[in-house]
């Protein structure tokens, strides 16, 4: 009777016992090689990453020579936010001056699009490279115009 | 007299903090060495590329909570890492660091002692370590720490018996018990070049002795959560760590005295060629801990009593055959 191999052949390329040590040599050089490599990681606060000069991160409320800020209060940037982060109080002078009251970015509700930005007719807002703010609570997020003015301070140090 | 025991209080106290040195930096050696392997930094905030990382770790073992188990048998659970770090330590006494220096006109070996059974003594005391696994996994009421000690006590009598025959061959040839001797006779040529199988499988059982990854199935982070120690804390857990690595530094002290030729080499004095040597083992060790998986336990068994011990027998055979022949 003819004999029938019914057992199924899971892998044909299982090594057999005892045959591994090849390949544990092999793993070992490839260690090695690896220890003499550059690491891939970065220290962070100390080093960092290098980013698109198109950058989008903290807003900047931009100030004139004399010191003011350019905004007007036109409030077309929190026309034009999609999440609505931006509340502006404008104020008037008798002279005819205008400039925001209060001028509020909640950092938390804002997705980074710079639309602000491009919707500025007075070029008063921009987008700078900072992106690591953190802090304890959600108020602390709501950037009011002094910490609008100064984004750069927000800069991680590790200190 | 009094100036005999002056001596070796002095060199107690010295190979003590030297180990103790050396084992704190052996877990940085260790961290660092893994880091490089894949691509990170390790250690790098703690002082100069994380040089100050052992203190760190040691002042936070101290300032931990020390937890014992409602259902531990309290005894034996505190009794245990002491039988861990006691035995570890207590093999120091026969490393031979080096050869007799004079200072000061004083003859002063650079080792503690000199046992004519040396080996013997290293094999036994280190049975003894095993106890502090065994005895600490089974005393913390813990199912993860059970089946550890289970696998602790299994794996140490199935790699004592072919590291043992592993260093009767080493033995036969240097026709001496006593490390220091061992030593001595590898002047001319080193023991790796006459046994390189019982080299190869020392360097194995010792691995699996330690516990050290292919063979750390005591303590297998995946299966087992953390082992044996898994319910110890604070400085109970960091005296099990601390044996751990007294042990590999043992191993590769032992290493370098049977198979490198212990002090010997050339230019560079005694203790450095020793500790240049120690430390490769000890680098080879973290290395092969990088690339090798977990052997499983049934592939563990069956390694040490089918290949190895046959193995390691073969060895003897053809040791004694050679010996015959040459009539060495």
């Amino acid at each position: 009777m003819e004999k029938k191999d019914y057992v199924m052949k899971v892998s044909g390329r299982r090594p057999e016992k005892g045959n591994y040590l090849v390949p544990l040599f092999k793993g070992l050089a490839y260690t090695l090689k690896n220890y003499f490599g550059k690491p891939i990681t970065i220290q962070y606060p100390t080093e960092r990453r290098k980013i698109a000069d198109r950058w989008r991160g903290l807003h900047r409320l931009k100030v004139d020579d004399q010191g003011k800020l350019k905004c007007v209060a036109c409030g077309l940037c929190a026309k034009i936010c999609p999440p609505q982060a931006i509340t502006i109080v404008p104020y008037e002078e008798e002279g005819g001056t205008r400039y925001p009251k209060e001028f509020i970015i909640d950092e938390i509700r804002c997705i980074f699009c710079g639309f602000c930005q491009q919707a500025c007719p007075k070029d008063a807002i921009e987008l700078t490279k900072v992106y690591d703010y953190v802090d304890y609570h959600r108020e602390d997020f709501k950037f009011d115009i002094e910490k609008l003015k100064t984004p750069e301070k927000f800069i991680f140090t590790g200190k | 007299m009094i100036e005999f025991t002056i001596i070796l209080l002095i060199k107690t106290l010295v190979v003590f903090g030297v180990s103790m040195l050396i084992v704190a930096y052996s877990t940085w050696i260790e961290r660092k060495v893994l880091g490089l392997v894949q691509l990170r930094h390790g250690p790098m905030r703690v002082g100069w590329h994380g040089l100050l990382q052992p203190l760190a770790d040691g002042v936070k073992g101290f300032m931990k909570e020390e937890v014992i188990p409602d259902n531990a048998d309290k005894p034996v659970f505190v009794i245990a890492p002491i039988i861990s770090i006691g035995a570890a330590l207590s093999l120091l006494v026969i490393i031979p660091f080096g050869d007799t220096v004079t200072i000061m006109g004083r003859e002063i070996t650079l080792y503690l002692t000199d046992l004519d059974i040396g080996i013997l003594y290293v094999l036994a005391i280190s049975t003894i370590g095993s106890y502090g696994c065994m005895l600490g996994g089974w005393s913390s009421g813990n199912k993860y720490g059970m089946i550890g000690a289970l696998r602790a006590g299994a794996q140490m009598i199935s790699y004592e018996l072919p590291m043992a025959l592993a260093v009767i061959s080493v033995v036969m040839v240097c026709g001496t018990l006593s490390l220091v001797g061992i030593v001595q006779s590898q002047a001319g040529l080193w023991n790796i070049v006459k046994q390189p199988l019982a080299f190869f499988l020392f360097i194995i059982c010792g691995l699996a002795e330690i516990n050290r990854t292919p063979f750390d199935m005591p303590e297998a982070e995946a299966e087992l959560a953390c082992g044996f120690n898994v319910e110890y804390s604070s400085m109970k857990f960091a005296l099990f760590f601390m044996a751990e690595y007294c042990h590999m530094f043992i191993f590769g002290s032992l290493v370098t005295t049977l198979f490198l030729g212990g002090w010997h080499g050339p230019l560079l004095p005694g203790p450095v060629w020793f500790f240049i040597k120690t430390f490769a083992v000890i680098f080879f060790c973290v290395w092969e801990r990088s690339t090798f998986p977990r052997y499983r336990y049934d592939q563990v068994m069956e390694l040490g009593w089918k290949i190895l011990i046959p193995a390691g027998l073969l060895n003897i055979v053809l040791t004694g055959l050679w010996m015959v022949i040459f009539n060495i």
